[in-house]
């Protein structure tokens, strides 16, 4: 990263807020009494208006498309279960005015024609607020559920999903503006000659279409990706709008900004056109002592006895209900050389051996339970901000001022209450320091963002329809 | 109507609700301009109109649209239907979806999570494409003839066993034991395509991701003949209105028969509803319907292959209620929908119901509509009649092994 490239990134000065509703994780806590319904309509209805009375940028909904499992069987500890991305995210358009509604959807088990088009419906039912998050999957184990099956190859998910979207765009850019007719006394419904049609004749399938529907207000759905590897990050620089990242902690945001800032530039796009919002976790409160025990709360609430013993199950690969969840690691090694990881968690698998004696060592050195050890490794220790409202209010001005990131994806630890101390303490705090939003910069999320409107393309030949 | 079997009870009505209506001109006709149809703002008139009408059901075409000088575009009709399931209160929401071109998988997770967002007001209107250009903006092979019967019946048993996979009570946040969900009521439903499956076969998994939809099993809607063992409502179409009367005594009666032939045809599944499906024009503001559906064919020639109701309000509430004497429930097309739906709310349902064919609104689910118990799960029946249904729950340490 050259002093060059990172005087041609211009910091914001600002930080936008994403909500990212998983409804399958350990994060959310729902053995509380207020743990509200994680599929109940009125869930999503209740957070969604709560982060659009804070000015919130973004909804957003993740996906799975096999259940997780553990040992062989469906996991029963943590939350799970979860309405359709974009189903769901069409019935909040109709209750929200100005909040992006971002659906994670899988190249690998969908088509792109069937895809685009269903985003650029959202798009257009939501007034140009829809956004895709980008992702992709190898493994035949989720293919178990697909037509098609475990078809993909992990080294070519970034060279199919790539091709994917720049078919996904060529459907969004076939429209010309002012395509569809504003009287009924016109002619035609549309200008005559209005729309291209798309062709892509590729290894993994093929796509002819006349697509079926005009721009939006923002054009097209704003892209999100959040691939870490190096792959991954480039193809961020090539194809998105925004980096949903891991990466909150300040001085890992730097670093991960300036690397993007570098790609970005190779890819031939400007230092500020790919935003980054880390993944992220608040726990505040009025005064620090308060925070912390909150947080220690909220610890104990995320990750029980079984949790934590079925987390140390997963890379044993064998069952450890024996082991006492407030005692030292289990003595034994585990059964297999590479970890069983359950399945859909998003754990890389490791040597499994070696990880144990490593933790071993670790738990014993700190002198950590079980549970306590599981709980310091799965709470998301860089992307938790515990404090007081305005201790945190000061830390985020400061990635604000130097530009670190664009914004947080908060997950919420509670359904549906969490947002309620971010919305109505920690934003007018962020306000009056000046590093956030008084109001929707416009009704669509590229405005909202300041992204860009994409330029239609001149490369094809309009079709006659 | 002598010896013709009748349901004896009132029935209820539908309003397709796609685009400008169902006659291909119908946008000349729209009292707002082209640009303003693709939207949410157009949903959500046109969804609360048919529900302060009166209406019970919504349905939502999907599909290619036209080409041509009229409607080129076409909103996803699950979103749409997504979309207004919040902003109504009783009417159900039943989209089109596609069996052939479509990912079962998708497909039944879609239509179990419109079922939440509407609080179980949906329905599955099932198609099944004999479309060239849906196949080739997939890059599949055309498929036409049997094999779409074959694809429609397939996709219909994913969904309803991946509704079923989740038990009602598979959710139990039990914080004693720690567990979210109790293992024991979660279901592989390792589906197959049969042996004769005309196309390229294909397997199912599970369980679902989300849990069992509000309504258990959502009602699914199909042509006759489509899936002739497996719809909860069978639409009935002939080529005229008086035809229309006698087709749908012909399919009831198959239908009280317990499943006998229809014209040659496949069975009827036994308790399904029968629904006619009506194309409708109507006099308004002083023009008379000929005239009306006159100017629009001059534009574009309308070709349905439904009955045609071309009239006053008057007649049509005659003709409604001679037909819901026989079926279940009618479907309604209207020509220009703006225009059709005003003279509907203001002078043929507040008649309907003064007569009493029409069920009263209510704010229920579309099996409580249809008459259909919620079903326990197929999943669960098994286990309830070998006694593990209540054991199950105290199995806590055994739940994990």
């Amino acid at each position: 990263m050259t002093q060059h490239n990172r005087a041609k990134f211009q910091p914001s000065g600002k930080i936008q807020f994403g909500i990212f509703f998983q409804g399958v994780n350990s994060g959310t806590i729902w053995k509380a009494p207020e743990s509200g319904s994680q599929t109940d309509f009125e869930s999503f209805r209740r957070i969604a208006q709560t982060a659009e009375r804070g000015l919130f940028a973004a909804f957003f909904l993740g996906e799975g498309l096999r259940l997780r499992e553990h040992l062989g069987r469906p996991h029963a500890l943590d939350v799970a279960g979860r309405p359709d991305a974009q189903t769901m995210l069409a019935a909040l358009a109709s209750v929200t005015s100005n909040i992006g509604l971002v659906a994670t959807q899988n190249t690998t088990y969908n088509d792109p024609a069937d895809l685009a088009h269903r985003l650029a419906s959202l798009d257009l039912l939501s007034g140009g607020r829809a956004a895709w998050n980008v992702v992709t999957t190898d493994n035949a184990w989720t293919g178990a559920n697909f037509r098609r099956g475990g078809y993909l190859d992990h080294a070519d998910r970034y060279v199919h999903a790539e091709a994917f979207v720049e078919t996904a765009k060529r459907i969004w850019d076939s429209w010309e503006e002012g395509a569809v007719s504003s009287s009924v006394s016109a002619d035609s419904w549309a200008v005559p000659g209005h729309a291209r049609s798309v062709h892509h004749s590729g290894r993994h399938y093929s796509v002819d279409v006349t697509p079926r529907l005009p721009r939006s207000a923002q054009y097209r759905p704003v892209l999100f990706q959040a691939g870490d590897s190096p792959e991954g990050r480039d193809f961020a620089a090539r194809q998105a709008d925004v980096i949903f990242s891991a990466h909150p902690k300040f001085d890992d945001a730097v670093e991960f900004r300036f690397d993007i800032v570098s790609r970005t530039l190779a890819a031939g796009r400007g230092a500020n056109d790919v935003q980054i919002m880390p993944a992220s976790e608040f726990i505040l409160a009025a005064t620090e002592e308060e925070a912390r025990e909150k947080k220690e709360w909220v610890r104990s609430l995320q990750i029980g006895p079984q949790q934590a013993v079925a987390y140390l199950e997963q890379f044993w690969g064998r069952e450890l209900s024996a082991y006492d969840p407030d005692g030292p690691l289990p003595e034994i090694d585990p059964v297999v050389e590479e970890t069983s990881e359950t399945r859909g968690s998003g754990f890389h698998g490791a040597k499994a051996r070696q990880l144990a004696e490593q933790w071993r060592a670790e738990a014993k050195e700190k002198g950590l339970s079980i549970r306590q050890f599981v709980s310091s490794r799965t709470s998301r220790v860089d992307a938790t901000f515990t404090g007081s409202y305005t201790a945190v209010a000061d830390t985020l001005a400061e990635y604000a001022r130097v530009g670190a990131v664009d914004g947080f994806n908060i997950s919420p630890w509670l359904i549906p209450t969490g947002l309620d101390d971010i919305v109505n303490h920690l934003v007018p705090e962020l306000q009056e320091r000046g590093v956030y939003p008084t109001e929707y910069a416009g009704s669509t999320l590229r405005e909202n963002l300041g992204l860009a409107t994409p330029v239609r393309s001149e490369s094809l030949e309009p079709v006659q329809l | 109507m002598s010896g013709i079997p009748r349901p004896g009870r009132p029935g209820f009505l539908a309003l397709e609700l796609d685009g400008d209506g169902a006659h291909p001109a119908a946008w000349r006709h729209a009292r707002h301009a082209p640009d303003e149809l693709l939207n949410g703002a157009r949903i959500r008139s046109t969804a609360l109109a048919a529900e302060s009408a009166g209406f019970h059901v919504a349905t939502f075409a999907d599909g290619p649209v036209s080409s041509g000088r009229d409607v080129a575009g076409r909103l996803n009709a699950l979103q749409r239907a997504a979309f207004a399931g919040p902003v109504t209160s009783s009417i159900v929401l039943v989209p089109e979806v596609d069996t052939v071109y479509t990912e079962p998988f998708h497909v039944a997770t879609q239509l179990a999570s419109l079922d939440y967002v509407s609080g179980g007001r949906a329905g599955w209107l099932v198609a099944a494409s004999g479309s060239a250009e849906e196949a080739a903006a997939v890059g599949r092979s055309f498929v036409d003839g049997a094999a779409l019967v074959h694809e429609a019946a397939a996709s219909v048993e994913v969904s309803r066993r991946l509704w079923d996979s989740w038990e009602d009570d598979a959710v139990i946040r039990d914080v004693a034991t720690g567990r979210y969900l109790d293992v024991d009521k979660l279901h592989y439903v390792d589906f197959e395509t049969p042996s004769d499956f005309a196309g390229p076969g294909y397997s199912v998994k599970g369980p679902s991701i989300i849990p069992r939809p509000p309504q258990g099993q959502l009602p699914v809607v199909a042509q006759a003949g489509l899936l002739p063992s497996d719809a909860d409502v069978v639409l009935v179409s002939a080529p005229t209105p008086s035809l229309l009367a006698a087709e749908l005594a012909e399919v009831r009666r198959a239908i009280a028969g317990g499943g006998a032939v229809v014209g040659g045809g496949p069975t009827l599944a036994g308790g399904a509803a029968v629904v006619a499906e009506l194309d409708v024009v109507l006099d308004s503001r002083g023009q008379s319907a000929s005239a009306r559906l006159a100017e629009l064919d001059a534009f574009t020639p309308w070709s349905s292959s439904r009955a045609r109701f071309v009239g006053t309000a008057a007649e049509l509430v005659d003709f409604l209620a001679e037909l819901l004497a026989v079926a279940d429930g009618v479907r309604l097309h209207p020509a220009v929908l703006d225009v059709e739906l005003e003279e509907l709310a203001q002078l043929v349902l507040p008649e309907l119901r003064r007569r009493g064919v029409l069920k009263p609104v209510a704010q229920g689910t579309f099996r409580e509509l249809l008459g259909l118990d919620r079903p326990v799960s197929r999943y669960g029946q098994v286990g309830a009649s070998a006694g593990l249904g209540a054991a199950a729950g105290a199995a806590v340490v055994g739940s994990e092994n």
